[in-house]
């Protein structure tokens, strides 16, 4: 008997760390074979810091584009599915005042509205760059975050507010609508051809020591995140309304009862979730180079990976969870073709859930 | 005499449901017949306009069907619809594609085509299983987007250049990569043709026949195969119909119930709420995998570009049209979104530009505005006739919110199905008179598993 009721406690203890056991071999193989590659010089190392470089990137892209995610999932209690679409209106409306700023006197006010995606005024002509075209740029930025701003409190009023205590999945599909709705309506102004952005050339540095070169666009688009992650993070911490906010994401009831104005919270979080996605937008165009109506849609499940890993409800998680989910897919080209990089980012979240469901950051909901 | 009223209660409603069905297509068939005739299409395009709406109904329907399963009766969110689809159709694709192809082709492993179709509904109920085994324990929100990245992770991997062509066991095979790779000859074509893969070689005695017949009436050949694969489509869904009512109806779907509305007391109850969950998962895997083979594994020409995740939304705008939870709403749904959503603004637009004679469309949005100023619509109504691809989505959204904000339950969400075997307002089984006015409520809404409380 006694035997019989180890074996069994055995096997639920191993059961439980089942998962876990086999993703830290996995990781030691993995680690094992990095070093392996980089002593036998199959892999050179300048390739490797190539690849967290371009990872890092993309990890502060997801990142910050994952704030605004966070924020709502945490404080509304649904994942907003529609928030990939948030990223391209914002990038949008942001270009397009670009585009007008860089380009007007020289090309058709038209032509400068549809910017490249049809008619004449491509990236390559119109030249907008940081360094060719600053003040376009900065405007550009600020009238994409304004936009987006203002668009996602409409979509609050006019939609999810009157639904605030529908159930999650009420929600969820709810979002998918608006989605639906965003990314056909930019599809129906614009069309639905990828349009080049920004100017061919752009001023490139050598990182010193490690020799992989930086553009300026990576460089503007990391000290933008860096920026607002920085004020995002003094807003939560420091303010009334951070901490109001924090106390809704934890109970939304008990917060309620507290006094706190819930929907002016709502209405915080939304012109703060809004503002940072319309800047990951702008930027993420700005840095990519390209934009297409469906650009945030196809960011979406990188950035909920992302947000998931972190674990719903942080944004340091989220940013974090960016940078895991950039650097796995970058660096995951020492084993596998580059068609399955965003499998494997996928891969890497679903993996995480089994061993962690409440992401990396369990229990830290810092909103 | 409880017995005599309990039939006619039951056929009353088997026939409403049925009436239901029969009556939202032939309102469907009436507004494409009336699309057509104003159109002035020949009686030939408007057999095959219905033939389409027909197929594209009850393709969808059996995917809906499924999805119920999953959702509807077990809540359980799964957003990676297509990507079971795919897994489904690029397996029976595999299996069944002939070993020597020709120089464009994939060679596959030439097998027959009904062991094709088993493998690709055990692959999808596997790579169900891979999903749910470890993911179930998830919250309803995380399990979605684990499917969803499930769905996208298989997209990747049959788009991929790696997979294009393998070798497995020395048999050179593959997925096409974004080519795409070869569907079997569809079999009814064998009713017509005395070589399926090839009609120059002939006519069957019966196509011989049947061609002239509806050739007389200006219905021409292929018009004819697609109506007799249809008819084989809507076979199916009534077996998927009847298959899921049996599962609903018994001890197991009952289970399912009760986890829907609160696992913690399908727990307490003693039900490894796990397993019912993960069976559910695969059955239901396993159908969105033979759902896919018959839709599009029927086309001549499998790709990637058929398992976008916007099918899987399709799918669920469906189901929620028609209501979550009730059989004869997924399929009403599936008629509705086809007939309404899908198809219905591809041809309001043709009609509008056919009769409003517009010259020619402008080719830009800032043009089509440009009108507006001197108060001109007519190059912006033009240009939304052009555009109407992008408008029907935003159509599509527009209906699922309010949907979701009117009526979350559905067309048919209203109706009630207990989770228990014995109707508990029951009094006394041998037609007692007096009859509490909760039984007759309950009676009445109770269509789903009406013959609960008549045993």
């Amino acid at each position: 008997m006694n035997i019989a009721t180890l074996l069994a406690g055995g096997r639920t203890r191993l059961g439980s760390h089942f998962f876990e056991l086999l993703v830290g071999v996995g990781l030691a193989v993995l680690l094992f074979d990095l070093l392996r590659r980089l002593v036998t010089d199959a892999l050179r190392v300048f390739d490797l810091l190539l690849f967290v470089k371009e990872g890092i990137v993309l990890g502060l892209v997801i990142g910050l584009a994952g704030i605004g995610l966070a924020l709502t999932y945490s404080i509304l209690h649904f994942p907003n599915f529609a928030h990939g679409d948030y990223i391209t209106m914002g990038a949008f409306a942001g270009w397009v005042v670009s585009y007008v700023i860089a380009g007007l006197g020289s090309f058709d006010l038209r032509d400068l509205f549809l910017i490249g995606v049809r008619g004449d005024a491509g990236g390559v002509v119109v030249g907008t760059s940081v360094v060719q075209t600053p003040v376009a740029i900065v405007t550009g930025l600020l009238v994409a975050i304004a936009f987006t701003i203002l668009a996602t409190i409409l979509i609050d009023r006019v939609i999810y507010r009157p639904m605030r205590d529908e159930g999650v999945i009420t929600l969820l599909i709810t979002s998918v609508g608006v989605a639906l709705i965003l990314r056909y309506s930019i599809a129906f102004v614009w069309g639905q051809e990828t349009t080049t952005l920004t100017a061919n050339s752009r001023p490139q540095f050598t990182a010193p020591g490690i020799g992989v070169q930086v553009s300026t666009h990576e460089l503007t688009l990391v000290a933008c995140t860096l920026v607002l992650i920085a004020g995002i993070h003094y807003m939560i911490q420091q303010t009334k309304l951070g901490t109001a906010m924090r106390a809704m994401a934890d109970n939304p009831d008990l917060a309620a009862i507290t006094g706190i104005p819930t929907e002016r919270v709502v209405l915080a979080t939304w012109i703060i979730a809004g503002g940072a996605t319309g800047a990951a937008g702008y930027l993420v165009g700005l840095e990519t180079g390209i934009l297409a109506f469906n650009t945030g849609w196809t960011l979406l499940l990188l950035i909920f990976a992302a947000v998931i890993l972190g674990g719903v409800g942080s944004i340091y998680g989220a940013i974090f969870g960016g940078l895991v989910i950039g650097i796995v897919s970058n660096v995951a080209l020492v084993w596998i073709p580059s068609d399955f990089t965003t499998a494997a980012a996928f891969l890497v979240m679903i993996v995480v859930l089994l061993v962690k469901p409440k992401g990396l950051f369990e229990g830290v909901t810092t909103a | 005499m409880t017995r005599n009223r309990a039939d006619d209660l039951r056929a009353r409603i088997g026939d409403t449901d049925l009436v239901l069905v029969l009556g939202v297509m032939i309102a469907m068939y009436a507004m494409f017949t009336a699309f057509g005739l104003l159109l002035g299409l020949g009686f030939g395009s408007i057999v095959s306009t219905l033939q389409q709406i027909t197929f594209l109904t009850a393709a969808y329907a059996l995917i809906v069907l499924a999805l119920n399963l999953q959702w509807g009766y077990a809540g359980l969110l799964n957003i990676g619809v297509a990507g079971f689809m795919a897994v489904g159709v690029y397996t029976m694709a595999i299996l069944t594609a002939s070993p020597d192809p020709g120089p464009t082709g994939v060679p596959g492993f030439g097998l027959p085509l009904l062991v094709g179709i088993l493998g690709g509904m055990l692959a999808a109920a596997l790579f169900g299983g891979l999903v749910a085994l470890p993911a179930i324990r998830l919250r309803a929100d995380y399990l979605a987007i684990v499917t969803l990245a499930f769905g996208e992770i298989i997209r990747i991997a049959v788009n991929s250049q790696t997979f294009q062509s393998v070798s497995v066991l020395g048999f050179e095979t593959g997925t096409g990569g974004s080519r795409g790779i070869q569907g079997p000859t569809n079999p009814v074509r064998a009713l017509y043709y005395t070589d399926p893969s090839n009609p120059a070689l002939g006519r069957t005695e019966i196509g011989g026949v049947i061609f002239d017949a509806f050739g007389a009436l200006g219905v021409e050949e292929p018009v004819v195969v697609d109506l007799t694969y249809t008819l084989v489509l809507l076979g199916f869904v009534v077996l998927f119909y009847v298959l899921l009512t049996r599962i609903v109806k018994s001890p197991f779907g009952r289970v399912l119930k009760a986890i829907r509305e609160d696992e913690l007391v399908a727990k307490s109850l003693g039900k490894h709420t796990s397993r019912f969950k993960i069976i559910t998962f695969m059955t239901g895997c396993a159908l969105m995998g033979l759902g896919g083979i018959l839709w599009q594994g029927s086309q001549s020409l499998v790709t990637p570009d058929q398992f976008d995740p916007l099918l899987t939304f399709y799918v669920f705008i469906a189901l929620i049209i028609g209501g979550s939870g009730s059989n004869t709403g997924g399929v009403i749904g599936a008629a509705l979104f086809v007939g309404l959503l899908f198809q219905g603004p591809v041809f309001a637009s043709r009609l509008v530009s056919n009769f409003a004679g517009f010259e020619s469309a402008p080719n830009t949005f800032p043009d089509a505005v440009a009108g507006l100023g001197s108060l001109d619509v007519q190059p912006l109504v033009a240009y939304s006739l052009s555009e109407i691809q992008s408008l029907r989505f935003v159509l599509v959204g527009v209906v699922l919110i309010l949907v979701m904000a009117k009526r979350p339950q559905g067309v048919l969400g209203h109706r009630k199905s207990p989770a228990v075997g014995v109707d508990p307002y029951r009094r006394d089984p041998d037609g007692d008179e007096t009859e509490s006015p909760t039984d007759r409520g309950n009676a009445n809404e109770a269509t789903e598993n009406d013959d609960i409380f008549f045993k």
